[in-house]
């Protein structure tokens, strides 16, 4: 479980979280969505210890970790996998040695215990045969999947994925979208996914928060998310001219 | 001046994050010969055919100055033996590699930098500044200074070639005036500055890819910024050690 209680942050004379009290649950897929800009992923950051917050408590199960000292927090973020806007694969490694590059700095298996659990990890994400390529070698949709399998390798409690389907066609989007939501049911993580795509939230918000210019302003999940009563977040639903007419056709 | 003081504080901070003990003292030495190949064995191309050219260069220019009867030729090789270990084999060498290696390091973690692998690193908890910066240092510190002994060593040889070829002076004359006054300090000393260049060029460097931002432009600039800060660093350094060890 993860707790943020009275987040604040600003860059310089912006403000950028007001005031955030939000709580997420194991075993869910939980979504920040909002409008570009919006502070998603400087929440997300921050809430990972990349960004230092102004004011404000986050909480993992009992302990404060933005109280914690770089060497503290070195035990929760082995706990931690986080899957990036970009992928940020190594590229000076192959993708085995992404996958394993975790494995070599906080465990003391054997080559072949390593390797077994890289494989282990490729086939949870549905790849096969690229051990040995390059992240350059790869398509966006495979290096995120790597980017996945390297953030499942030491089996995380917690999952942050920064819009996991950026740049992805529909259709492999929700196929990465099942899959973490999959991964999260599976092992019980505490997974928390930014996007302002309509799909994955339909599909996999368990828990879905909306931020606009940096307030919390909803809470809910994909059930009531289409009659929030929210005027913000009606704007953002239904963006689109294909939603508009729906909505209007259903009314 | 305020931003360049700041810049100063962050540029020890960083350091003090890079001198601490690696996770895992295996990986740091494998990362260790890893930089020791790029940024010293790659080097070593460049570094002879400079010092061979220049070399030839010494020897040519002050035997066609010495024209003088009374001043044995002999001073020829004194003169070129001199300046090769004084100056050129350690800080220019060093101007040099601030440029080919300070670039290679600062756009290599600089683009790391913006495309979120130091991130990454982060959030597993690996202390990204040791891991990336102390084996580049540490490689660079302890080689270089060999490759500074390689650099006079072929220079001297750069003369003796051009001599072989033109006859500018004899051999021998070349060979008396190489022995003459020689004085083993001289390279202790060009070591010593050698190492201290290294550190700089590869901490500098380091320093602006780690703070890198803004896109792939920034990675540009902040090599520039590394290669013009380390190369005026070198000079007052020069001038410091110097100062301290030949006065
Ligand atoms: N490192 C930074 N320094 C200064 N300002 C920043 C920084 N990072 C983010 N911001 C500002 O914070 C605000 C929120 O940015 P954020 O990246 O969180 O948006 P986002 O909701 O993730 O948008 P997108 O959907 O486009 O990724 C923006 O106005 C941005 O300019
Ligand atoms: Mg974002």
């Amino acid at each position: 479980m993860i707790k943020v209680t009275d987040l604040n942050k600003h860059f310089g004379e912006q403000q950028v979280l007001h005031n955030i009290n939000i709580t997420y649950n194991p075993g869910e897929c939980s979504l920040i969505i909002g409008a570009s800009g919006s502070g998603k992923t400087v929440l997300l950051k921050s809430l990972v210890g990349l960004h230092k917050i102004d004011s404000g408590e986050i909480w993992y199960n009992n302990i404060q970790f933005n109280a914690l000292s770089f060497k503290d927090k070195k035990e929760i973020r082995k706990e931690i996998g986080m899957l990036f806007q970009g992928s940020a694969l190594f590229d000076f490694a192959t993708v085995e040695e992404n996958i394993k590059f975790p494995m070599d700095f906080f465990t003391n298996w054997s080559n072949k215990e390593k390797l077994n659990r890289v494989n282990f990890c490729l086939e949870r994400v549905d790849l096969k045969n690229v051990n040995n390529l390059l992240p350059s070698e790869l398509s966006g949709g495979m290096q995120k999947r790597v980017g996945i399998a390297r953030a499942i390798a030491l089996n995380p409690k917690y999952l942050f994925c920064d819009e996991p389907n950026s740049g992805l066609d529909p259709q492999t989007s929700i196929l990465i979208d099942q899959l973490i939501s999959e991964i999260t049911k599976e092992y019980n993580i505490t997974t928390i996914i930014n996007t302002h795509d309509m799909n994955s939230v339909m599909e996999i918000g368990d828990h879905i928060g909306f931020i606009h210019k940096g307030h919390l302003l909803w809470e809910g999940n994909m059930d009531n998310v289409l009659k929030s009563g929210c005027k913000e977040l009606d704007n953002f639903v239904f963006a689109s001219g294909m939603a508009r007419k729906l909505k209007s056709t259903i009314q | 001046m305020k931003k360049a003081l700041e810049q100063l504080g962050q540029y020890f901070l960083l350091m003090k994050v890079v001198f601490t003990k690696p996770d895992k003292s295996k990986l740091f030495w494998k990362q260790f010969f890893v930089d020791a190949e790029k940024l010293v064995l790659n080097s070593i191309p460049i570094v002879a055919v400079i010092s061979l050219a220049i070399g030839a260069v010494i020897v040519i220019q002050t035997a066609t100055n010495l024209e003088n009867p009374i001043i044995s030729k002999m001073y020829v090789g004194y003169m070129a033996r001199e300046s090769l270990v004084l100056e050129f084999c350690s800080t220019m060498i060093a101007l040099i590699l601030a440029g080919k290696v300070g670039s290679n390091i600062s756009s290599e973690i600089g683009s790391m930098r913006i495309s979120e692998q130091i991130d990454a690193m982060e959030i597993m908890g690996v202390n990204s500044a040791n891991y990336l910066i102390l084996p580049k240092i540490a490689s660079a510190t302890i080689f270089n200074p060999l490759l500074m002994l390689m650099s006079f060593f072929l220079g001297l040889l750069g003369g003796a070639l051009i001599i072989a070829f033109t006859g500018i002076i004899t051999m021998h004359q070349y060979t008396e005036g190489l022995q003459f006054a020689f004085q083993f300090y001289y390279i202790v000393y060009s070591m010593v500055k050698m190492a201290v260049f290294s550190f700089i060029i590869t901490s500098v460097a380091s320093y602006y890819g780690y703070y890198a931002t803004g896109g792939s432009l920034g990675v540009g600039s902040s090599s520039t910024k590394a290669i013009v800060v380390s190369s005026v660093s070198i000079l007052i350094a020069n001038l410091a050690i110097t100062q301290i060890m030949l006065n």
